[in-house]
Formats: structure tokens, sequence, C-alpha cells
């Protein structure tokens, strides 16, 4: 998963500390793994690099960096962009995905059409196989199914969170 | 395409080449015919399980169109039942004074053997040319006869009776002759046969010139006519009532699968036309089925006697015009009703809609049904006398009034069943159950309803009209058990009558008088043959006993009778029976005085006395005189009367007296004494009734049990999952009786109120109080609470079956 | 948005509704089919997708809004019309229950052709055909009682498509199958359909199913997305 991009997206609701946005990532995203204050503050760099932050304003006071991070006219648009892109279907998708509709809807942007896109995208790749699978030997088709039953789990997933999509936007915007 | 097994290249072609589409194929009577025989193929198809329901509705239906076939044959066998009645008939069309070659002399010399009417007639031809009775091909010479084959067995089984009939058999009566297999009937010859005179005295035998002369049909009146009527109604609306829902079986199956139709394309009027076909063939296969069993049946007639009465199966023969209705009629019934049943439904592609569902059953225009038929009945009018009946009138009011009952039935279970709830799991299933479809309880019962019902109005309207037809005779059986009389020449030949009759084995006592009459002392001179009749009986002072209190009756005694009120000719007795009055013995002339006068002068210690009913119910009054004080020879047309006591531990004293009679001569007549005596076309009307109520109730029983077979095959499924939960098999046994019992419940306590109603109608119209017959009704009640539960417990066997685990396993 | 302009639709919908007593079953649904293509319908349970194609399919009269099969709308038609498109332009393949116990799974094939008036020999040597095609030739005679899930279905295509459809309505074709059977069976109908050039509105929730479709459409509380349209 793209953490810039998550970053990015966590900044769109307001101009945020490096200490708060680790605070917010391991929040929503960070589980079992929470995020390294080392990673935060090189992922912010680059992205200032790239004009798609700004720095705000420094704090003044003691504190390693206490700088304020907001975001640019091209961060948002590069969030957008990233939303609104189908991620390639493949196994073990679900952080990213799940990154991508808390942050929709943590930036108010219609996460169901995030789902429903991706699940085209899925089934895009499903009719591929099963053209493949129909067309090619028993191995094909063994292989093929593996995939098209991963890609169905995905899908199912999807579709679950498409039905909870209130109840997590309750949830998130809480 | 490139498939190898592409069926229809060519067809493609052409529907798409701009042929039209959605167009029906086939209009008018060939869709018509082509959806009935589809329907047909559906009824017939369908593996084990369809074609056990569509023989089921066929069975059912068969049962109904073998009872409407019997009820169709018997004005036929009543016809020829008649006409060989008047075709034997013997009375004489009137007084022939002289013979000539083909006239014959007959007697009736019937008897009764063990309770068995045996109906005989000696005959003595008077020329070469008299007529042999119908069945006789030659008249039987004297001390030969002709017996039916019924008679021919008893005889040959019963020495006691072929002691009484010990002619020699000739040959045997043929079908012409009889009525049915059963009759017992001979014809004697005799030469002892002497014609009487036109006073109808001075012999032993009528002259006629032939048989079938004369037709005296029993006309038994208005009353007899509604009783009749209401009978036919009663019994044939349950086979009506079962017919049609013979014809429903299998309903929700059948929705299923027009559903099923409905959804690769048949339209409404195709489903229905469908459906129709499916009726039609079972209840074509039923008409089948009905034939058979009913000419089946028919053969059986030969081996059944009900009371007496037998039919030849070839006299059994339906009207051809009824059979012909009841073949057209069943099958139009049939399709009618699955269009009425199909009416609140739209059968759609995914399924059945219930249009009712969702509006409460509208109840005004079930009662209204009713209504009419109970305001039909003060329209009847009153049936008393001779009035001509209006059976039309009648007939409709009754089935308005039965038919009403029906219609307001689903709506009582509904409303009824709409508030029960709560008790015990079998309860709630049951209960449950019938909330979710109260109609089919409903129609369940409907036929033990109208039956019920009818048989209550019925029976109430038979006890209202009893009097009518039974008579009380006011006899004593436990005086003498038998009367014999018999015509007899002189005080002598009556007084060896007497000892013979005493001397017979099993008789305790026999009390023999001489009957006869004399008249006023001046007959001779009186001119406008206005004679007096005075009874006198001459017996010892034992047997004048058993007619009068006597007080000092001895030999030489004389007492002096009144009449009782009404039973004699009072004016007479008190002009004439007084002590030292004087009466001609040489009888009451016919027309006019023949004879010389034998005037006798009544003692002047004559008594007077009261009469006391006789052991026969009769009340005599007149001269009772003891043979000491009147000489019999010098009385005019003497009878012999003999009261017989007999010995109660004997079974076969009557037959022993009756044997005995027979040898005393031609006309000798031998009484039963019994407490009442029926006119006999209301005892055959009677024993018609409880043999078709028996019928009825089997073939409601019947299909009650179908029915609910059928339902129980339809919740197979349910079955097993409730067994797989763990359900006892009691508590479904339960489920299943509730389920029958409340609907039962509710509609014999209908049935009750309605046959309660219909009987005051029917009461009402003969002029009769309002007199409910409770322990009629009870029985009534008891006997179809009493099919039910066999049917359940008949229903219980395939319902273990069904609860085997396998009924989970999908179709 | 270029392949509408080249094939005019064979079966469109457009702001359809339809309501079971209060309950709404579809708000303003919408969809275009066309010739020989195989839509799946897409959805949760109780999303409205049944009920879209009772709709689609004249079954189910709508509430409001259009159906038009070939300029002809669908709702405004008579029961008999839309049982004769039933009959000649419509084939259905249902979970199940669509076959009728009573006849043979031959007799059942034959249904649609009999019914539009074609003889019975005619008929069922069609179907007999048919029942080939669709690999289940050897149960002709039996009756849908006595054959296996697969089978049944697969008769049930055969009497979908034996009247030659132009379109086939597939609810959950494979809802009760297993995964092998289910695939056998679409396979089968989505060969079989594309051979005769009938296009498919398939119904189901599985994904592995749907992956038969050229493209799908979801249905979300009565209301459809169009994915032709999103892309």
């Amino acid at each position: 998963m793209s953490i810039g991009h998550t970053l990015l997206g966590l900044l769109e609701s307001g101009p945020r500390h490096g200490y708060d946005l680790k605070r917010a990532f391991d929040e929503r995203f960070g589980h079992d793994r929470p995020l390294a204050y080392g990673q935060v503050y090189s992922t912010m760099a680059r992205l200032l690099k790239n004009g798609l932050v700004e720095v705000e304003g420094i704090e003044p006071g003691g504190g390693p960096e206490r700088k304020r991070y907001a975001i640019t006219d091209a961060g948002v648009t590069d969030v957008e962009t990233w939303l609104a892109r189908p991620e390639k279907p493949e196994p073990y998708l679900q952080t990213t995905l799940y990154a991508k509709v808390v942050l929709a809807l943590l930036t108010g942007r219609p996460a169901a059409d995030l789902l429903d896109s991706q699940r085209a995208e899925h089934l895009r790749l499903m009719r591929e196989l099963t053209r493949r699978k129909s067309s090619g030997d028993l191995a094909d088709q063994l292989i093929c199914d593996h995939a098209l039953f991963h890609l169905e789990a995905d899908l199912r997933w999807l579709e679950l969170t498409a039905a909870r999509l209130d109840q997590l936007a309750a949830e998130v915007t809480r | 395409m490139s498939a190898p097994h592409e069926p229809f290249a060519g067809f493609d072609e052409v529907a798409r080449g701009g042929a039209p589409r959605g167009v029906e194929p086939a209009g008018g009577a060939a869709a018509w015919a082509r959806d009935l025989a589809f329907g047909a193929r559906l009824a017939a198809g369908g593996g084990r399980e369809g074609w056990i329901r569509t023989l089921l509705t066929a069975v059912g239906v068969g049962l109904g169109v073998a009872l409407l076939l019997l009820a169709a044959a018997v004005p036929p066998m009543m016809t020829v039942r008649d006409h060989k009645r008047v075709a034997r008939d013997s009375m004489s069309a009137g007084y022939l004074a002289k013979p000539t070659d083909s006239t014959l002399l007959v007697a009736d010399a019937g008897t009764t053997f063990r309770g068995a009417d045996i109906t005989g007639e000696l005959l003595r031809p008077e020329g070469a040319k008299a007529a042999a009775p119908p069945g006789v091909a030659h008249l039987p010479a004297p001390g030969h006869m002709v017996v039916s084959p019924a008679l021919r067995r008893l005889l040959a089984a019963q020495p006691l009776l072929r002691e009484r009939l010990p002619y020699t058999i000739d040959g045997p009566i043929g079908h012409a002759g009889l009525m049915g297999p059963a009759e017992l009937y001979y014809y004697a010859g005799s030469d002892r046969l002497t014609a009487r005179d036109a006073n109808y005295e001075h012999g032993n035998a009528d002259r006629i010139a032939g048989f079938g002369h004369h037709s005296n049909s029993a006309v038994m009146g208005p009353t007899f006519d509604l009783l009749l009527v209401v009978m036919l109604v009663v019994l044939l609306l349950p086979v009506a009532v079962f017919v049609a829902t013979a014809v429903r079986l299998g309903g929700e199956r059948r929705d299923r699968r027009l559903a099923a139709l409905r959804l690769v394309g048949a339209d409404n009027r195709m489903t229905r036309r469908i459906a129709a076909g499916e009726a039609l063939f079972g209840s074509l296969l039923g008409l089948l089925v009905g034939g058979g069993l009913f000419f089946a049946g028919r053969q059986l007639a030969t081996h059944v006697t009900i009371r007496g009465i037998s039919a030849y199966p070839a006299d059994m023969t339906p009207d051809a015009a009824l059979a012909v209705i009841v073949a057209v009629a069943v099958p139009l019934a049939a399709v009618g009703v699955t269009m009425l049943s199909l009416r609140g439904t739209a059968i759609e592609p995914l399924g059945v809609v219930r249009q009712s569902v969702g509006r409460g059953r509208r109840v005004w225009w079930r009662l209204v049904i009713p209504a009419v038929g109970l305001l039909l009945a003060p329209l009847f009018g009153k049936v008393q006398g001779d009035g001509k009946l209006n059976m039309y009138q009648v007939a409709t009011g009754a089935v308005l009034m039965l038919v009403g009952v029906t219609a307001v039935l689903p709506w009582v279970v509904e409303q009824v069943v709409r508030r029960l709830g709560g008790g015990p799991v079998a309860w709630q299933l049951a209960t449950r159950r019938l909330q979710l479809n109260s109609n089919a309880a409903a129609r369940l019962v409907s036929g033990v309803t109208v039956a019920v019902a009818g048989a209550i109005a019925l029976q109430m309207l038979f006890a209202g009209v009893d009097d009518e037809f039974v008579f009380s005779t006011g006899a004593d059986p436990a005086r003498a058990q038998a009367v014999v009389s018999a015509e007899v020449d002189s005080g002598a030949q009556a007084r060896d009558f007497t000892h013979r009759i005493a001397a017979t084995k099993g008789v305790q006592h026999a009390y023999g008088y001489v009957d006869s009459a004399v008249t006023q002392p001046d007959a001779a001179s009186v001119r406008d043959g206005d004679f007096a009749y005075l009874p006198v009986a001459v017996g010892d002072c034992a047997t004048l006993g058993q007619m009068a209190s006597l007080h000092g009756c001895a030999p030489g005694s004389v007492f002096l009778v009144p009449p009782a009120d009404g039973a004699g000719d009072t004016q007479a007795a008190r002009t004439y029976l007084r002590p030292g009055g004087r009466l001609d013995l040489n009888g009451p002339p016919r027309e006019a005085y023949t004879g010389t006068p034998r005037l006798w002068t009544i003692p002047r210690d004559a008594r007077t006395a009261q009469s006391r009913p006789d052991p026969s119910g009769s009340l005599g009054w007149g001269l009772f005189a003891t043979p000491e004080a009147l000489d019999t020879s010098r009385l005019t047309s003497e009878t012999a009367t003999v009261m017989v006591a007999l010995d109660p531990h004997d079974p076969d004293a009557a037959e022993y007296v009756r044997n005995t009679a027979a040898k005393l001569g031609i006309g000798v007549d031998v009484l039963h004494v019994g407490t009442t005596t029926t006119k006999s076309g209301y005892a055959q009307l009677r024993r018609g009734l409880f043999a078709g109520a028996a019928l009825t109730m089997a073939l409601i029983g019947a299909s009650l049990l179908v029915m609910m077979l059928e339902q129980l095959r339809d919740r197979k499924k349910l079955l097993a999952v409730l067994v797989a939960f763990g359900t006892r098999r009691g508590a479904l046994a339960w489920s299943v009786l509730w389920q029958t019992a409340i609907p039962v419940v509710l509609g014999l306590v209908l049935a009750c109120a309605g046959g309660l109603a219909l009987g005051a109608a029917l009461l009402g119209m003969v002029g009769r109080p309002f007199h409910p017959d409770w322990g009629a009704m009870a029985g009534m009640a008891a006997i179809g609470a009493g099919v039910v539960f066999a049917v359940t417990l008949l229903s219980l066997p395939p319902l273990w079956r069904l609860m085997r685990a396998d009924g989970l396993r999908t179709e | 948005m270029s392949a509408e302009t080249l094939t005019e639709p064979l079966l469109q919908a457009t702001d359809v509704h339809k309501s079971y007593g209060r309950t709404a079953a579809l708000d303003g649904a919408a969809l275009t089919v066309r010739a020989g293509e195989v839509v799946a319908v897409m959805g949760p349970s109780g999303s409205g997708k049944s009920t879209l194609l009772h709709c689609l399919a004249g079954i189910v009269r709508a509430d409001s809004g259009q159906v038009r099969y070939r300029g002809r709308d669908l709702t405004t038609m008579s029961d008999r019309e839309r049982s004769a498109l039933r009959r000649t332009d419509f084939g259905f393949v249902f979970q199940f229950g669509q076959l009728v116990p009573e006849l043979t799974c031959l007799e059942n094939v034959a249904i649609p052709l009999r019914l539009a008036g074609t003889r019975r020999r005619d008929a069922e040597a069609r179907a007999g055909a048919w029942l080939e095609r669709l690999e289940v030739g050897d149960v002709a005679g039996q009756r849908p009682g006595e054959v296996s899930g697969g089978q049944g279905q697969r008769v049930a295509v055969a009497r979908a498509l034996v009247a030659g459809p132009r379109v086939v309505f597939a609810d959950e074709p494979t809802g009760a199958l297993d995964s092998l059977n289910g695939e056998r069976v679409m396979r089968l109908l989505t060969e079989a359909a594309h051979d005769t050039g009938a296009a498919v509105v398939l119904v189901t929730h599985e994904a592995r199913v749907a992956a038969y479709s050229d493209r799908e459409i979801v249905v979300r509380d009565g209301k459809s997305r169009d994915t032709e349209r999103v892309s």
C-alpha cells in the first residue's frame, strides 16, 4: 500500500503535525505494525519535495520537529487519482483497498464508487481468466481456477465492505 | 454455429427472417383441444406420485358416479318392479259370475316363515285357455306348484316349511314373474277352489279373467313425496360435494405446476384450459371407474337383500337420459369446479397469488343462500291431505339450505381459527396450519357437514310424521301372539279348528270363538235396505273374557256389550240389544233380504258388559254368548277366530300354528300380533334412508382419507424437518388429529344448526310442531365424528412412513 | 458509448420502479441489453436484482418506468401478449422449480414449442437434439425428480433455448449446484446462447458465475449501476 498517498489523504481533512499524522495513521491502518517516526518524516520530505504538501508553520517550543504540514492542491489531485484508480487485482490487496475506503470516507469522497470500479476491475480479470480456462488444458484450468477463487474472495470482501459502508463511515468520522 | 449439435440452424433462419412472432398459433377450438390434451397429459403423467393423485381423483369421482348411476337406476327399477307387480296382479277387475274357457280361480295362500313373507296363490283354471301368470309356462296341476328359486332353496332347507307347502315342485318361476332374486313366491294348483258368489260368500276363491288387469299403486300422498324429495337431496348433495372435492385434489401442486407453465409462456386462458384438461381427464377416468364400479356392484345385487327387498341386476339399468346427464354433468362439473377454484387465484409465472389474501371473507352472500332456502320454506305451503307438492320448490329450498351451510362453513372456520392460538406444540402446529389455509380445512369437512345437516333434518321430519304412517294397533301381545281366522260352515267345525290349534305343538292356550252377525227382528219386512248390523261372538267364558269384562259368566250366559265410542252402531245396539229383545239370526242382508227369518230372543238374564280390547287390539261389541245359550248352527257366514297364546320358549311355535292352519283349509289366515304396523312404502323409504346415509358416510370417510393423505404428501418435507428437529411422533399425530378435528367440530355444530333449521321448516310444511330429536342428532354427529376419527387413525401409518428421514430428500 | 450508436438495444429498461406492498424492490433501475450479449446482474440479496429480471421478462409488471423490448413497451402489454413473448422470444433458467415434475425431461424441453403450436413429434425431436447438445440426452425419458441437480439445470437450459429465444433470463442458474456442475452449466449456457445469438440476462451474486458475462451491472437498494456507463 502506498504510505505516501495514505498520509496525503489524512492531511486532506486539515493540516497536522508529523506526530499527529503518525498517530492518526497507526490508529486507522497501523494495527499490528505501527509506523516508524523515521518513515513519516522521510515520506513527508519526499512529498514536500514533490510539492504535494507544504509546511504551514513550525510551532515554537522544544522538541525535535514541530512542523505543521498541509496538503497542496497538487496533493489533493494526487489523492483523487489514486483513489479513483483501481488497484491491479492481486492477492492480499485488502490493506490498500481498506486504506483507500477509509480515506475516501474521511475526505468525503464516494467510497461506493471506489468499490464498484474495483469490482469491475476484478471482474474484468476474472472474465479474462474464465476465457483462458475454456481454451486451455487442464493445467491451465486449474491455475486459472486458483486465481479465480482468490479474486472471488476479494470480490466478496468488496461486496461486504460495500454493504457496510455506512457503518464504517460512522466509525471513521467519529 | 461451430457446435456440431446445433439443432436449429434452419429454424432460426425462419424465425429471424421476419416471421411474425408472438402470435397465438392456433385459435379457437384447436387451442382448446391442444390445451385440454396437454392438461390430460399432465394428469396422466407424473410417475407414481402423479398417477396416485389422478387415481385418487378418479376413484373419488368414480364412487360418486357409481352412486349417481345407482340413483339413476332407481326410477327404471321402480318402473320395472311396478310393471312386474301389475303384470302378476290377480285382483279381479270386477265380479265375474260365469266361468269361461279362459277364466281361473285364485285364492291367496301367502304365509310367513320366521319373519319372511312368502307370497303364494292357489290357482284353478276353469278352461283350457286360462292364462298362466308371468314367468310361469304352464299352470301347475292340482297338488303341484311352481316356486321362485329363493323359495325352492328355503323349502329344501326347512322341512317345517315344506310341511306347510307340501305340493310337488314342477319348476321355477322365471325372472318375468319375480321382482328380485330373493323373492319368496309360489303358484300352486288346487282342485278345491270354488268361486264366491256375488255377495262374496259361499266360496273360497275369486274368479279372474287373467293376470295383470288391475293396477293399484299405493299413493302415499304429498307428505310421502316430500320425504322422497328431501331424501334424494340429502343423499345426493353430499355426493356432489364429494365429487367436487375429489376434483380439487392436489390443488396446491397443480397451482405450482401451472405456474411453471406460465413461466414458459402459457397465458392465463391457456393455463385455465390446461387446468380444465387435467380435471377433465381425472373425471373422465372417474366416469369409467364409476361405470365399472356400478356394473360390477350391480352383479352383487343378486346376493344382496336389504330387509326383504332384492332386485335383479338386469332390472337395475340406469335410465338412459339420467345416465347421459351423469356422464355429461360430472365432467362438466369437474371443469366448472376447477374454474371456480381458479377464480380467486391468479397463477403467475412465479407462483400463485391468492387474490383474496388480505381481505376478509365476506359473510353476507354466504348467509343469503341458507336464508333464501329458509324463506322458500314457508312458500312451500302446507302439505296436508292430498294437496299437490311443488317438488321443485321443495328441492330448491332444501338444496339452498344445505348448500348454504357449506357456504357459511369456510367463513365460520376462518373466524374461529383466527382466534385460536397458544397451547401445546401439536395444537399450535394445527391451528397455525389452519390459519394459513382454512379454506382447505373447510372443504375437507363440507361433505360431512352437508350429510349430517341433511340427515338431522330428515330424522326430524321422520320423527314428526311418524304417526302418519305408523299405526298403533293397541294389541296386547302378552295375551296372545297369533290370531287364526277362517270361514266355517258350522259351530262344530269351528270347535274342531280350535281343538286342533290348541293341540298344536308350542301352543299354550287357544281361545276360539265363532264370529258372525245378526240383524233386527223385522228385517224381512224392511224395504229401504237399511238393516241393523249387530256382531255376535260365541265362545266359552274364558274366550269371551278376552274381549269384554265379564262378571259371573257360566255356560248358558249371554252378555250385551255396547260399542265403545265410535266403534260401532250405538243406535242399533241401544235399540235391539236389550234383555228379552228379539233378533233375526239370518244375518244382516247385503242388499235385499233373502231366506226366512230365524228369530231368537235374548234371555232376560242377559247382562251388560264392558268391552275390552282383545289381544289383537280390536274392541269388539254386540252379542257375546256361550255356545250353550246360542246354537251356532243357526247363524250365517260364520267365521272361526282362534286367539293363540304361544310358548315363549319355542321360537317356532308360530310356525307350527301356521302349519296346522294350512291344513285346516283354504283361506285360513294367521295374523301375527304386534304392537305397531307400518305402511310398507314408508318402511321402505326409511330403510332406503339408512342404507343411503351409511353409503354417503362411507363415501365421505373415503374422501376425507384421500384428502388427508394428499395433504400429508404435500407436507412431506415439513414433516421430515419437524422430525429432524426432534418433534415427537405423538405431537405430530395430535396435530394431524387437531387439524381435522377443529374444522369437523365446527362443521358438526353448523350441521346441527342447519339441520335443525331445515327440519323445522320441513316440519312446518307438514304442519307438525317443532320437536328436535336430540338423541338422533347426537347420533348423527357422533357418526360424523367417528368417521373423522377413523380417518385420522387410518392416516397415521402413512404419516409414520412420511416422517422417516428420507422425507428430507429433495425432489 | 460508440457501441450504443452501432446497435439498437434489444431490451432497455429505464427508471423502473416496483414495490411489493410497502417494500420498494426497485427504485429507479435501468439496464440495456444488446443482441447476443451476456449481462450479469449482480448485487447483494434483497437488492432487487431478481425483481429487475422479472420486470425485464414481463413476468412482473413494473409500477412505473419503461421496459422496451424491440421498441415495444412491456409495461403496457396485456398478459396475453407478454405470455406470447415469453413463449417465443424469451427463455428462462431459474435456480430450481421451473421444470414440471409430471413431465419427462424431453417433454419439459418440448413445452415451449408445443405451447407455440408445434406438433408433438417435431417438438420432441427438436427437444431431443437440444438435450444432446447440453450433454443430457441420456435423461430424456426420466422425470425431473429422478435426475441430478446439474442435469436438471442443463435440461432447464435446453428448454430455455429450444424455441430460439432472443433473450434468455437466468436467475441464479447455478445457485443449487456445486462449483464443478455450476461451471459446466454456465459454460454450456453461454456457449449455446452465443451460438444461437441469444442475449443472456444473468442474475447472480457469485463472481465466478458473473465472470461468464460480457459485462455486469450492480443493483443496490433497488437502483442499478450500469458499468458500461461508468467506464
